[in-house]
């Protein structure tokens, strides 16, 4: 029991030591953020892998997302005989939840596993020491850009999911069950307001913010081994999943 | 904040370029370094060798300021790098040169943009003249033809030189080498070797050579230590070494796989261990 109660202990020392860490890390962070966007070239580069080398698989994942959307919704309303409300249903579950939670997701697993494991690398090959042996901050050089090319990527990639995965809804509710077109746009239309494309807006760049930042921080904590590299990249996985869900039920609640 | 006036850094040799007094250092209680003397003199080649797990790269850490000592002083150019804030520790590493074990090239540049980098991060040198210092440094490694391959298309030897190109890039006034000739064949070797003797005459900078090769270095090195349990066993030339009497010396000049270092590591009764309970080891 008392050898329990010590796990015990000892898990949530750690649990907050290590919140405490992440905490400081973006402090640091967001202090060196004015230097950062001096090194615009950098940024637009982490852009583009994080974000453009992610499009094709948040766009495959969006439009499956939306066609499954699209025949469990019809399957659904059409015991109520309101089949015609699909695209207005699929259109505010795709915008205040499932874009941004499966973007986030989807991006976790692809741009935050690349870039911890980017990162855990450049530490275990000496890229970073050799970089702080020539006076330049790794954290301004490697780590900022790919913080922010993440936080920046985020948003427009929850953007193209929602926007394929209507597309996907579209596809099987209208094109293959017969949903009335003018219904499923007009009643869309009429339904979606721009707090429900905020609400999507916000959740996008705070996971933004939580996936790049863990992926990050993993890899730049990593020890510097090949052990060491994969265990940050599960972490970076398993952290961001957990740490999105649980934001969402945050901001959701904040935001109802 | 200078430290010429602490009684400890008066002592310290003026020809010395760095200068390491009474060093202690140890890493999760077990101690490295139980009071290491050590001075690297200016324009000389100073190898630092001893056997494997005797700090020798923690040594280099202490000098460039990646840690700090727990006991003693570590002198670089005068000045106390124990002491130092991040950003003067970052103004004297713009003056050192270091070459790691493995090159640790940035593998997202070219061999010409990572030579480049430090002149692009620290100097607002127009491009032309960018191009011209690169590929003069890059003829100086034999290299100036390999500027526009990536990292992974280097052998380990020329990834090596090109890591070398980086680190006489700022012209520094030390360059610092951690085992520059691991795992290289002998024609690479003999390249390196080579280079770190010219580039030290030629720049007249002070260099560092930390290495198992005691007879590859000894051909280049101007003084050379010997490290064993934390402390400095052996000092002088080629010469000075071959004429030592102490038997740590012998065994590692003579490479014999037994002696003050033991073949074995600590472990119980051999005859006990294999005939004793199933299951212990």
């Amino acid at each position: 029991m008392t050898d329990l109660a010590g796990e015990l202990l000892g898990s949530a020392r750690y649990f907050v030591e290590r919140v405490g860490a992440i905490a400081r890390f973006l402090v640091r962070l967001i202090a060196l953020i004015p230097a950062g966007l001096l090194r615009f070239r950098l940024i637009v580069a982490q852009v583009y892998n994080a974000g453009a080398l992610s499009l094709v698989i948040i766009m495959t994942s969006g439009l499956f997302v939306g066609m499954v959307l699209g025949l469990q919704g019809y399957d659904l309303l059409q015991r109520f005989g309101s089949e015609d409300s699909l695209g207005t249903g699929a259109a505010l579950a795709l915008l205040r939840e499932l874009g941004p939670v499966v973007t986030a997701l989807l991006f976790a697993g692809r741009a935050g596993t690349a870039l911890a494991s980017e990162i855990g690398l450049m530490r275990a090959t000496d890229q970073l020491t050799a970089m702080e042996m020539m006076a330049v901050d790794p954290m301004k050089y490697v780590v900022l850009p790919r913080f922010l090319g993440g936080v920046i990527s985020m948003p427009l990639l929850t953007a193209a999911f929602i926007a394929i995965g209507i597309f996907g809804v579209q596809l099987v509710g209208v094109q293959m069950l017969g949903v009335d077109q003018g219904s499923f746009w007009s009643q869309m239309r009429a339904a979606v307001e721009f707090d429900d494309v905020r609400e999507g807006l916000i959740k996008g760049v705070v996971f933004g913010i939580a996936c790049s930042l863990i992926a990050v921080f993993e890899g730049y904590h990593a020890e510097p081994t090949a052990e060491g590299v994969g265990r940050a990249t599960t972490r970076t996985v398993v952290v961001s999943a957990v740490l999105t869900l649980v934001l969402d039920y945050l901001l959701t609640a904040f935001m109802l | 904040m200078s430290t010429e006036a602490t009684p400890v850094a008066a002592a310290a040799r003026s020809d010395d370029f760095a200068t390491l007094q009474g060093v202690e250092y140890a890493v999760n209680g077990k101690p490295i370094f139980r009071g290491l003397d050590i001075g690297i003199r200016r324009g000389e080649v100073t190898a630092i060798m001893g056997p494997s797990g005797t700090g020798k790269t923690t040594l280099l850490r202490l000098i460039t300021g990646q840690i700090r000592a727990d006991r003693g002083i570590v002198l670089v150019d005068g000045r106390d790098v124990g002491r130092m804030r991040r950003k003067e520790l970052y103004a004297l590493r713009r003056r050192m040169g270091m070459l790691f074990q493995n090159g640790a090239l940035l593998t997202d540049l070219d061999v010409f943009e990572n030579v480049a980098f430090p002149l692009r991060e620290h100097t607002d040198l127009p491009e032309r003249l960018i191009r011209n210092v690169v590929l003069t440094k890059l003829h100086a490694v034999g290299l100036r033809g390999a500027a526009t391959l990536m990292p992974q298309e280097l052998s380990g030897g020329m990834a090596r030189r090109v890591a070398l190109a980086r680190a006489i890039a700022m012209d520094p006034d030390i360059l610092i080498y951690d085992e520059p000739f691991a795992g290289l064949d002998p024609i690479s070797m003999g390249v390196v070797l080579r280079l770190i003797r010219q580039l030290n005459d030629a720049l007249g900078v002070s260099s560092v050579v930390v290495t198992h090769d005691v007879h590859e270095i000894s051909r280049i090195a101007d003084t050379s230590y010997i490290l064993s349990e934390g402390r400095v066993v052996a000092k002088g030339s080629a010469d000075e070494l071959e004429s030592n009497d102490s038997p740590i010396v012998r065994q590692f000049v003579g490479g014999r796989a037994d002696g003050p270092v033991p073949f074995h590591y600590p472990a119980p009764d051999y005859r006990e261990q294999l005939l004793g309970a199933e299951g212990s080891t």
